[in-house]
């Protein structure tokens, strides 16, 4: 391999990392203040991405994308007070399990509202033919963008978890329930408000990635499971270390793809995911008391 | 030992299964309809092929009943959706030969799907007319299996010819990890010694792709004159687009599958040269007039497009194809009884449909020769007969 091959196979691999990781960070909020897995993210994603292509035809991109985010924060919100609510003496696994359930149920409604046929938005920058070449490789502009989104919603996260009093309240949540409620945290709302923030930033993750990924009504499952890998390998709850993994995650099978047959790429995921649940069930960058707590 | 009170349980039991057989040895024997069953993938991946399949079957049955039905006979059309599932389309077919008794099945939508009911259409002497290419269907001859679309081995030999129009040798081939991907990959290798192409490059990629730059990445360091891409997934969209991202500028070929606007319209302005072999149903208009399906290619159209408010797609043709040579096998044999119809069907000649003229034979159940695909190209986002 040559030096503008082995950049261009970093680049393939930042492509899909990019999204990998965007839609990793949904999985966290959820988890951050209720400890559970919401396994409808990727069903918020592609809910955000048809509404915003819908609503493109009659208004401009960056509007649409916002009323797009606007709406789909409100479903998020409702699924939580008509879904999750009701269920409230149930285990993290049966709350699971409604989320399994509700991912079917939007996918479904979103089969009947919209089509099976696939749509996308258009590219933020240029068009699907323009690239930008460093070294001799090239990258699609949008992938900077998915990065850009990432960014701005990593470095928007963390301080709002760590010292806005709503966002220690919601972690308090994650803790224990009881105890925050105890010290006068409206719980239920702050469960609502994490659904209404993840659904939130999947509507953004969906329209980012839907230039290049395409959107289609029964695409969502197929995203979250990669999404999930990346957010255990990274390290639940952790949205800075969700990127990292999800680029890593990437590259790696960028790079097993270079080298092995192409099918070979889905085993090697599969495998680090193992090997992390095995050998650090706390993740890469995890904190291994935390997880022992947790599970205590 | 079983008491009185038991045996005469098992004695109901037995009178109730044998009541209801009965009823549908009854209902068999209701000859005013005639019951044909459909499996279409009208959800799942390959819905693009399955949702115009089944409103076509819709429109056509209503069409066909409308102006007084087959001998006199309306037609019953049973549609089952398989969501994509190879595993769904056993069942529903056995539900539709066991339960509904039906005359034939019309579809699957995919060649996975057709694969794995081609042997139970056959064991019970049901006349299946996939709506699937692959050569597999059709080669070796099941007596009670056809199929309407072109032959996915016919559209390699197009592609093949244009290649050796444009003195390409090197190809690199991608396909989609289905039942049609790999059923192309195979073709385009069995051919390509025979056409002097050597395919420096074959692998598969996952049929939930979203992103192709990794693998077109693995293209390009192959230094190939031509990218020959066969799937009927969305990522085929994404292809055309990577290739440009990555600034891989060779000729991109498709197979068939590519045959649906939406596809060209999700590809955007990189879908613009894209190469691929089809049926004429896309550039209808663009036909000479003296083009004997010209009149059957626009009739459809218009009655698709005004009825539906979306494009026609070749697809929704397979069906109208199969429902054609059905109904015309069973006006020839004058009866609607499976064997004669079948016989019938396998010597219908010179009916034509969407698909090209068929001429089937006891060789050949696709009735269909390499001339019923005709080489486009997209330009300017729409469809355009390709010209060298």
């Amino acid at each position: 391999m040559n030096l503008p091959q082995i950049v261009q196979y970093c680049f393939a691999g930042i492509t899909v990392g990019s999204i990998y990781a965007i839609v990793a960070i949904g999985f966290n909020i959820i988890y951050n203040a209720t400890g559970i897995i919401n396994f409808a993210q990727g069903e918020f994603l592609i809910l955000g991405a048809m509404l915003a292509i819908t609503l493109n035809h009659f208004v401009a991109l960056p509007i649409a994308i916002a009323l797009s985010v606007v709406i789909t924060t409100i479903v998020g919100g409702l699924i939580e007070i008509v879904f999750i609510r009701r269920a409230r003496n149930a285990s993290v696994l049966s709350l699971i399990v409604i989320t399994i359930g509700i991912s079917i149920l939007m996918r479904e409604a979103m089969l009947h509202i919209w089509d099976e046929k696939v749509r996308s938005l258009a590219y933020f920058t240029g068009t699907g033919v323009s690239s930008i070449t460093i070294l001799g490789a090239h990258i699609s502009p949008q992938v900077l963008w998915v990065l850009g989104v990432s960014a701005v919603i990593v470095i928007g996260l963390t301080p709002f978890f760590r010292y806005t009093l709503t966002g220690r309240a919601m972690r308090a949540c994650a803790d224990d329930r009881m105890a925050a409620r105890l010290c006068g945290i409206n719980d239920k709302w702050m469960v609502t408000l994490s659904f209404m923030i993840s659904a939130a930033i999947g509507a953004l993750a969906g329209c980012v990635i839907s230039p290049v990924t395409q959107t289609q009504y029964d695409m969502g499952a197929p995203l979250a499971i990669k999404g999930f890998t990346v957010a255990i390998v990274g390290g639940l709850g952790n949205s800075m270390a969700a990127v990292v993994a999800g680029l890593m995650l990437g590259l790696v099978e960028a790079f097993t793809m270079s080298q092995f047959d192409v099918a070979y790429k889905e085993a090697v995921s599969i495998v680090i995911l193992l090997l992390i649940l095995v050998l650090r069930p706390s993740g890469l960058f995890g904190k291994r008391e935390i997880a022992a707590m947790r599970s205590l | 030992m079983p008491n009185g009170k038991q045996i005469l349980k098992f004695a109901a039991i037995l009178f109730f299964v044998f009541s209801i057989a009965f009823c549908r040895i009854a209902f068999a024997a209701d000859t005013s309809e005639i019951k044909i069953g459909a499996i279409f993938a009208i959800t799942g991946g390959a819905s693009n092929l399955g949702s115009p399949e089944a409103k076509t079957g819709e429109m056509l049955v209503e069409k066909i009943n409308k102006e007084g039905g087959v001998n006199g006979k309306k037609i019953k059309l049973i549609i089952k959706d398989s969501g994509s599932k190879p595993e769904n389309a056993v069942s529903l077919a056995k539900q539709l030969i066991d339960e509904e008794n039906v005359l034939a099945i019309i579809g699957p939508s995919t060649s996975g799907e057709t694969m794995q009911i081609k042997n139970i259409c056959q064991e019970n002497k049901t006349i299946l007319i996939s709506c699937a290419a692959a050569e597999d269907i059709i080669n070796p001859v099941a007596s009670f299996v056809f199929k309407v679309p072109q032959s996915d081995s016919d559209a390699v030999r197009q592609i093949y010819r244009i290649m050796k129009a444009k003195a390409i040798t090197k190809i690199g081939v991608i396909t989609s990890n289905d039942g049609y991907g790999v059923a192309g990959g195979k073709q385009l290798a069995n051919l390509a010694a025979e056409n002097g192409i050597t395919i420096a490059f074959s692998e598969s990629y996952d049929k939930q792709e979203t992103d192709l730059t990794g693998i077109l990445t693995k293209v390009k360091g192959k230094d190939v004159q031509a990218v020959v891409n066969w799937s009927i997934v969305p990522a085929q969209s994404l292809v055309a687009k990577n290739m440009k991202q990555i600034g891989l500028d060779v000729p991109l070929f498709q197979s068939s599958g590519f045959g649906n606007i939406k596809y060209v319209q999700a590809g955007g302005e990189a879908a613009n040269g894209t190469i691929f072999p089809c049926g004429r149903l896309l550039v209808a208009e663009e036909l000479p007039n003296d083009h004997p399906q010209k009149a059957v290619l626009i009739g459809y159209k218009n009655d698709y497009e005004s009825r539906f408010k979306e494009d026609a797609s070749t697809f929704g043709g397979h069906t109208y194809d199969a429902l054609l040579v059905l109904t015309e096998a069973i006006k020839k044999a004058g009866s609607t009884d499976t064997q004669k119809v079948r016989d019938a069907l396998e010597n219908l000649k010179g009916v034509i449909g969407i698909a090209g003229q068929f001429n089937f034979s006891p060789k050949n159940h696709s009735g269909l020769d390499m001339n019923a695909y005709e080489v486009l190209t997209v330009k300017d986002g729409k469809f355009a007969i390709y010209k060298n």
